[in-house]
């Protein structure tokens, strides 16, 4: 180490890794890890999610997993909060979606209104 | 992959002993059963300060908070919780007013009444990894002192400060340095006097177990300031977690050239050496201490001269407590001025205490300096369990005094605690309730110091000896008038001639328990008795009026000495009676006491 700089790097490098323990506000997605959920993949959601995440080097936003949001049918569900509080639910996710609502909600903040739970069932 | 929850386990020494390091190799295994290790990441950090309520888990980002977790119920939270989402409610802390479980850490009263600067890591990040230091602006201090500032700038900044030592003796932390710096020599020293020793306090523990790297760079900053290439960390040999985690942590700063030859390309040195203490209570002076690492037997010496002009194998040398320097980054980091803005005038800034005794949240609280005692016992520490009537605080440990009730609203400072006839110590804070006795509390202490005594000097080698024997006639009733009489002139008198902080401060437990319960020891002497019921020749337990005749004190009694029908008051017989109090502790209504003899047999 030889410099102010070198620190600094080393520092925010580190820093993503214990995100989880500081972010506060940013987006928040919570997966829905009910045993129905399970059943119809919600664990390889959420790990899309994380893997998807994380390749993309995005770390503003938590992924948490929460218990059964009530749809059995339409599992696996995710809901995702904004910086805004406003709750957007997506359901019967698969792993192409993940990467389009990353892509478009999450990055250029247009939610994906065909996924979304309000709209499929009707 | 990126890690969704993140669990930390408290690593600190308490927790440690109820197997926290199981828990943890335990958590490992299930992840890796349930295929979740790449997605849930383990930590065991450094203390989270509610011993009592240990081992504690926290689990992020949620901040749900769980309290006396066993290895039984890892299996439990992964499933539940790191996998379906619902948090273990049976195991989550519960607040302990409302008996409400709480959710989330900052609902916890214990933590939002504290400000976390000396342990603003512990319990937070992994005390094993460097990153997670740097991370939190770790060694960001060093590299800006050394960068940026000059030595003497470095110490104005200090001295700016206002921050005092925080071992006890409470001298400006700066001008201490200052002294070091003037003093010209082609070798100087910086220590770090980790040999706590006060018997209950144990924050500097909690520092190095929980945040090595903080003192590593304060050394680093203090020898750039004072012109030292050498540093040495004296902690006791009885904290072996500590060493090990200090050992650590001075190797990976070494590996990253923050400890070593020209750190951060500049022309300034500086390494690091643990020197362990065989825990006598007398190296935490700074004159025993120094003879102690130079290989001597651990005792003080007369200053002046002192340790800034001749220390550490005659060479100037600065010695700070393990919490001053845990204090030093933060100053740097965020300047003199905001750390002056904490605290009071006179003391700036925080203390750690170590709240044991009787009290509901045992552990370790860090408040801004200016907070009252009664917001640290009652709102922080939660009070005394059991419905208990406070007695008195002991705040120094065996070199303090104590403080009872009434003066219990006086802002926490190192003044204001000397005024009161004790001190601010190195922030052990004992809690006693009206079961103890205040003359075994005297005698306790004083024990420790006549062990502890290096015997150098007279008074406090057979001094100390003196009044321990005194206390023991009292203790065993066979005091008089003229044992008290004696013992509060030994013990001004030791309080003058000592040769060191250790005698010089040794009486100060008796002449505060003089001062403020002088019935306590009149009881004991006059009537025989002893009102708490603590030392055993002089109880005489009875009952009195108020005794409902529930029948609990004759059930728990061992040797069956309480006879009496249900719904009338019950009789102890003294003949049979060993004092252990199981009665007193069974009554609900508080009706049985230690009586004096003659007021016995009238009952």
């Amino acid at each position: 180490m030889k410099s102010l700089e070198d620190l600094k790097k080393l520092r925010d490098e580190a820093l993503k890794k214990m995100n989880v323990r500081y972010i506060k506000g940013g987006y928040r997605f919570q997966v829905g890890m009910g045993t129905c959920g399970i059943a119809s993949g919600a664990r390889e959601v959420l790990q899309g999610f994380l893997r998807e995440l994380s390749a993309r080097n995005i770390t503003n936003v938590s992924v948490t997993q929460v218990g059964c949001m009530g749809e059995c049918a339409y599992e696996p569900m995710a809901e995702i909060i904004d910086e805004n509080g406003q709750s957007f639910v997506y359901c019967t996710i698969n792993e192409t979606m993940i990467k389009e609502i990353i892509e478009s909600h999450l990055i250029s903040h247009q939610p994906i209104s065909k996924y979304l739970l309000t709209s499929r069932k009707g | 992959m990126l890690e969704r929850n993140q669990v930390l386990i408290c690593g600190g020494t308490g927790c440690m002993s109820s197997k926290s390091k199981e828990i943890k190799d335990t958590f490992e295994n299930v992840l890796l059963n349930m295929g979740m290790k790449a997605e849930v990441g383990l930590v065991l950090t450094g203390c989270f300060g509610l011993c009592e309520k240990g081992p504690v888990v926290i689990i992020y980002p949620e901040e749900t908070f769980y309290s006396h977790v066993t290895i039984d119920d890892v299996e439990v939270i992964c499933h539940e919780h790191l996998l379906k989402g619902r948090p273990v409610e049976r195991l989550m802390i519960k607040d302990p007013v409302d008996k409400k479980q709480i959710k989330n850490i900052s609902q916890l009263k214990f933590y939002s009444k504290q400000k976390r600067i000396a342990l603003r890591n512990c319990g937070n990040i992994n005390p094993l990894d460097i990153n997670e230091y740097i991370a939190k602006d770790g060694y960001m201090a060093l590299a800006k002192v050394i960068k940026e500032m000059t030595p003497q700038e470095a110490i104005d900044e200090m001295i700016k400060s206002g921050l005092r030592g925080r071992g006890g003796g409470g001298f400006s932390t700066g001008k201490k340095w200052q002294f070091a710096k003037n003093s010209i020599s082609d070798q100087k020293y910086v220590i770090c006097n980790a040999d706590e020793g006060d018997p209950g306090a144990f924050m500097d523990r909690a520092v190095l177990e929980g945040d090595p790297h903080s003192v590593l760079e304060a050394m680093a900053i203090c020898g750039y300031a004072i012109g030292a290439n050498q540093g040495y960390i004296y902690v006791r040999a009885e904290y072996p977690v500590a060493v090990e985690r200090l050992k650590i942590a001075i190797e990976q700063a070494r590996s990253y050239e923050l400890l070593g030859k020209n750190i951060f390309g500049t022309e300034f040195s500086f390494d690091i050496d643990i020197r362990l203490g065989a825990g006598a209570f007398v190296c935490g002076e700074e004159t025993a201490l120094i003879a102690s690492i130079e290989g001597y037997r651990g005792m003080p010496r007369l200053k002046p001269p002192f340790p800034a002009i001749k220390g550490l194998w005659g060479k100037p040398t600065n010695v700070n407590n393990v919490e001053t320097f845990a204090n030093v980054p933060v100053v740097f980091l965020k300047g003199a001025e905001w750390f002056k803005s904490i605290g009071t005038e006179k003391s700036s800034g925080t203390k750690v205490f170590a709240l044991g005794g009787k009290i509901v949240n045992t552990g370790l609280v860090e408040v801004p300096m200016g907070t009252t005692l009664r917001e640290v016992i009652y709102d922080i520490g939660g009070g005394i369990p059991n419905k208990r009537k406070f007695k008195a605080v002991q705040t120094g440990g065996p070199s303090g005094g104590c403080i009872t009730e009434k003066d219990l609203d006086t802002p926490i400072e190192f003044e204001n605690l000397t005024a009161l006839g004790s001190m601010m110590g190195s922030g052990g804070m004992i809690i006693m309730d009206e079961d103890n006795c205040m003359v075994d509390v005297a005698r306790f202490y004083l024990d420790f110091t006549v062990d502890e005594s290096c015997g150098k000097c007279t008074p406090c080698r057979e001094g100390t000896k003196q009044m321990k024997v005194i206390l023991d006639r009292i203790c065993e009733g066979h005091g008089t008038l003229t044992d008290i009489d004696e013992l509060e002139k030994l013990a001004h008198m030791i309080q003058e001639t000592s040769l060191c902080g250790l005698g010089q401060t040794a009486p100060n437990p008796v002449l505060s328990t003089l001062k403020h319960f002088r019935h306590e020891y009149e009881a004991h002497v006059i009537d025989k008795t002893c009102p708490a019921g603590v030392c055993r020749e002089l109880t005489h337990f009875a009952i009195d009026d108020r005794c409902i005749g529930c029948t609990k004190c004759a059930k728990n009694c061992p040797t069956n000495a309480i006879t009496g029908w249900p719904r009338q008051k019950h009789i102890i017989d003294l003949d049979l009676c060993i004092r252990c109090g199981a009665c007193k502790k069974a009554c609900p209504v508080g009706a049985i006491s230690s009586v004096a003899i003659h007021e016995e047999k009238r009952v």
